[in-house]
C-alpha cells in the first residue's frame, strides 16, 4: 500500500509541475508532432483548462449529490413511498441515455458553451447517486431500525443519526462513480464549446497532432485516476469508522 | 383501525387521488400548454412554435385534447396499472400519430424547404404519459418473456408506423431521407463496434476470470489494472490509442493491410473492448467465488475432474452473475460507441457530432434517438435474459 501511494504522489507531483510548466516537458511529446506542428498546446493555458474542468465537474456533482440524495430520502419516507418503484425504473432507464445524447440535446435549449455541459452533467450525474443512496436506505438491516426506534427516536433522529451515517459509505460509492463519469463527460464538453480539457484533444484529432492528443488524454486519464482513488480511500476510512468492511 | 382507514376503504377505488398521478397531471397540463411543435422556413433558422390548436387541424387538435384530459383522469385515479398502462399507450399511441399529422398540415404543399419538428410540449407529453407506463409496469411485475413481448409489440407499431410514412414530413426524417444510404453504413459499424467488442471482451474475460478464480495472488493486480482503464474517461482513451496503433501500423508487417490504423475503427474497438473488460471479469470472478462450497464438494464425491467441474457445475452456476456483467457492457458499450465518431470511427456518433457543428438539432436526434432506442432494447431484453437464467437456476 505504502508503495501505491507513493507512486500516486509522484504522478500527481509530476501532473502539477507539467500543468505549470508544460514546456519543460516538450521533449517527451515532440517525437510525436510532426512536421513543425506546435509541441505543447498553444490556443490556451492547461492549468485554465484543468482548473474549469475541475469546477464545471465540483459544481455539477455538489448539485447532483444534493438532489439526489433528497429525491433518495423523499422516496424512502412513509410519504413518498408511491413513488419508489418509478423512481427505480426511471434510474434504470435513464442509465441507459449515453451522455453524448444528453449533451447535445441540452444545446437547443441552452445554447453552446458551459450551461449545456452542466446540466448534462448534473442529469447525467444523478443517477450513480440516486441508485447508491437507494441501496444504503433500503438495505439497512431490521434490527439496526427497529432499536433506533425503540430507543423512541423520532423519523426524522432516525434518519440523520442512523440511517444516513450507516448509508454513507455507498453513497459515497455513488458520488465517486458520479464524479468519475462527469470527468469524462466534461471532456466531451468542448464538443459544445465548454472550456475543458477536451479542447487539447479535439484540438489535436483536428489538425493530426497526435502530441496534443496525448497530453490531454494524459491530463484527464491521470485525474481520473488519482480522484477516484482519493474517493476510495475517504470511502474505506468511513466504512472503517462505522465499523463495516470496505465494498469492494 | 384509524378512522382515516376505514374512510379510505369505504371510498371507491376510482375516488383515492393517486399521488404520482398529481405529478403526471402537472406534467401533461405543462405539456399541453408549450409549444407542441416547431415550424421553420429551412432548416437551420430559428423556429417558431406552436400550440395544439395552431399546430393540428380543428379534428385531431379536438381529438388531442379530449384523449389528453383522458390521461390525466386515468392517471389522477387509483385504478389499476392494468388500465394505466393501456391508457399511457393509447396516449403515447396518439401522440405519436398526431404529431406526424401535424407535420405534414404544416409543410406548404411543394415546399422542400420548411421543417416541422417536436415541439417542447409534445416532448413534455410524451414524457408525462411515458411515466404512467413506466410506473405501470413496474407495479405489474411482469415476467421477463411479457417483458419482451411489450418491448416487440412496441417495437413493431413504431416500426409499421415509420413504414407507413407516418412521419415522413418530420425534419428528422428528412435527415434521414438526405442521407439514407449513410444511415445504414453506420448503423451497421455501429453495431460491430458495440457487439463486436463485448463478443471480444467475452471470449478474452471469461477465461480471464476463471484463470483469477484458479490463481488467487493475481486478483488484485489484475483487477487493479483494469479499474484504472475503467476510469479513464472514453475520449482520453480514445485519444491515448492513436499513438500506439498508428505505431503497430507502421512497424508490424500486415498490420495495416487487415485494418490496424491510428484512427479509425481500429483505437475505437481496442477501447470499448478495454471498457469491457473489468465488468466481464470481475463478475466472472463473483459469481465462481459465489458458488456453493456444497455444490463443489458434491461434484468432488461424483469423481469430477477439476475440468468437469468447472464445466459442469461452476460456469452454469455462475452463469447469471456473468450474464449480468455482459448485460452492464453491452448497454454501456452501445453508448459509449458514439464517442468514436470523433476519431473517425464512425457509428450513430457521426451524425450527432455533425449536428452539433451544424446547430441541426433534427440531425442530432437522428443519431441519439436510433442510440437510446438500442440501448433500451439491449438493457430489457438483457435484463429479462438475466431473470430467466437466475430463476431457472433457483428451479434446480
Amino acid at each position: 500500500m505504502r508503495a501505491g501511494l507513493l507512486i500516486r504522489l509522484v504522478v500527481f507531483a509530476l501532473l502539477v509541475a507539467f500543468l505549470v510548466n508544460p514546456e519543460a516537458f516538450a521533449f517527451v511529446f515532440a517525437p510525436l508532432a510532426s512536421n513543425g506542428q506546435p509541441v505543447i498546446y498553444n490556443q490556451g493555458s492547461l492549468l485554465d483548462l484543468t482548473l474549469n474542468h475541475l469546477m464545471i465537474v465540483l459544481i455539477a456533482t455538489t448539485l447532483a449529490t444534493l438532489v439526489a440524495v433528497g429525491l433518495a430520502i423523499l422516496v424512502t419516507r412513509p410519504f413518498g413511498a408511491e413513488f419508489l418503484p418509478l423512481s427505480r425504473s426511471l434510474a434504470n432507464v435513464g442509465q441507459t441515455f449515453p451522455p453524448v445524447a444528453v449533451l447535445a440535446l441540452a444545446v437547443p435549449m441552452l445554447g453552446f458553451g458551459t450551461a449545456p455541459t452542466l446540466v448534462a452533467l448534473f442529469l447525467y450525474g444523478l443517477l450513480p447517486i440516486f441508485e447508491n443512496t437507494l441501496t444504503g436506505l433500503t438495505g439497512l438491516r431490521g434490527p439496526v431500525t427497529e432499536a433506533a426506534r425503540g430507543m423512541g427516536m423520532t423519523g426524522l433522529q432516525r434518519l440523520t443519526r442512523v440511517e444516513l451515517p450507516l448509508a454513507l459509505p455507498v453513497i459515497l460509492a455513488g458520488v465517486r462513480l458520479s464524479t468519475v463519469i462527469s470527468l469524462a463527460t466534461a471532456t466531451i464538453g468542448s464538443t459544445v464549446a465548454a472550456r475543458t480539457l477536451g479542447e487539447v484533444i479535439i484540438a489535436g484529432l483536428l489538425s493530426g497532432n497526435t502530441a496534443f492528443v496525448l497530453q490531454g488524454g494524459l491530463i484527464v486519464g491521470v485525474l481520473a485516476v488519482l480522484i477516484y482513488d482519493g474517493l476510495s480511500a475517504i470511502e474505506r476510512t468511513l466504512s472503517r469508522r462505522i465499523g463495516q468492511r470496505a465494498r469492494a | 383501525m384509524s378512522t382515516a382507514d376505514i374512510a379510505g376503504k369505504a371510498r371507491a377505488p376510482w375516488m383515492a387521488l393517486d399521488k404520482l398521478g398529481v405529478l403526471i397531471a402537472l406534467i401533461a397540463v405543462a405539456g399541453t400548454v408549450l409549444p407542441f411543435a416547431v415550424f421553420r422556413a429551412n432548416r437551420i433558422v430559428l423556429g417558431e412554435g406552436l400550440q395544439i390548436p395552431f399546430a393540428l387541424e380543428a379534428l385531431p387538435a379536438l381529438v388531442l385534447g379530449v384523449l389528453i384530459a383522458l390521461g390525466i383522469a386515468i392517471a389522477l385515479m387509483a385504478l389499476s396499472p392494468l388500465v394505466k398502462l393501456v391508457g399511457g399507450f393509447v396516449l403515447l399511441g396518439a401522440l405519436m400519430i398526431l404529431i406526424g399529422l401535424a407535420a405534414t398540415g404544416l409543410i406548404p404543399p411543394g415546399d422542400s424547404f420548411a421543417r416541422v419538428s417536436p415541439g417542447a410540449g409534445f416532448w413534455v407529453l410524451v414524457f408525462a404519459f411515458a411515466l404512467m407506463v413506466t410506473d405501470a409496469l413496474a407495479r405489474l411485475r411482469l415476467g421477463p418473456w411479457q417483458r419482451i413481448t411489450i418491448l416487440a409489440l412496441v417495437g413493431a407499431a413504431l416500426g409499421s408506423l415509420l413504414w407507413a410514412g407516418t412521419f415522413d414530413d418530420l425534419s428528422i426524417l428528412k435527415e434521414y431521407a438526405n442521407r439514407a444510404p449513410a444511415f445504414w453504413a453506420e448503423a451497421r459499424t455501429h453495431l460491430v463496434l458495440a457487439f463486436g467488442s463485448v463478443a471480444i471482451a467475452i471470449v478474452a474475460g471469461v477465461p480471464l476470470g476463471i484463470v483469477l478464480y484458479r490463481i488467487r495472488p493475481l486478483r488484485a493486480a489484475v483487477l487493479n489494472v483494469l479499474n484504472i482503464v475503467q476510469t479513464i474517461p472514453s475520449i482520453a482513451l480514445f485519444g491515448l490509442l492513436i499513438a500506439p496503433l498508428a505505431w503497430v501500423a507502421a512497424n508490424v508487417p500486415g498490420a495495416s493491410a487487415i485494418g490496424i490504423s491510428g484512427i479509425g475503427l481500429a483505437p475505437a474497438m481496442v477501447a470499448l473492448f478495454a471498457y469491457s473488460l473489468l465488468p466481464i471479469v470481475s463478475n466472472t470472478l463473483v459469481g465462481l467465488v459465489n458458488v456453493p462450497e456444497t455444490a463443489n464438494d458434491a461434484a468432488r464425491g461424483m469423481g469430477m475432474t477439476d475440468r468437469q467441474r468447472l464445466m459442469g457445475v461452476e460456469l452454469p452456476l455462475a452463469f447469471p452473475v456473468v450474464l449480468t456483467g455482459i448485460r452492464i457492457v453491452l448497454v454501456q458499450n452501445i453508448g459509449l460507441a458514439t464517442i468514436a465518431a470523433l476519431i473517425g470511427g464512425g457509428g450513430f456518433g457521426v451524425f450527432v457530432f455533425q449536428g452539433i457543428g451544424q446547430t441541426a438539432m433534427d440531425l442530432v436526434l437522428l443519431g441519439a434517438v436510433p442510440t437510446v432506442a438500442l440501448a433500451f432494447a439491449a438493457a430489457v431484453v438483457l435484463d429479462a435474459l438475466v431473470e430467466m437464467a437466475s430463476t431457472r437456476e433457483r428451479a434446480r
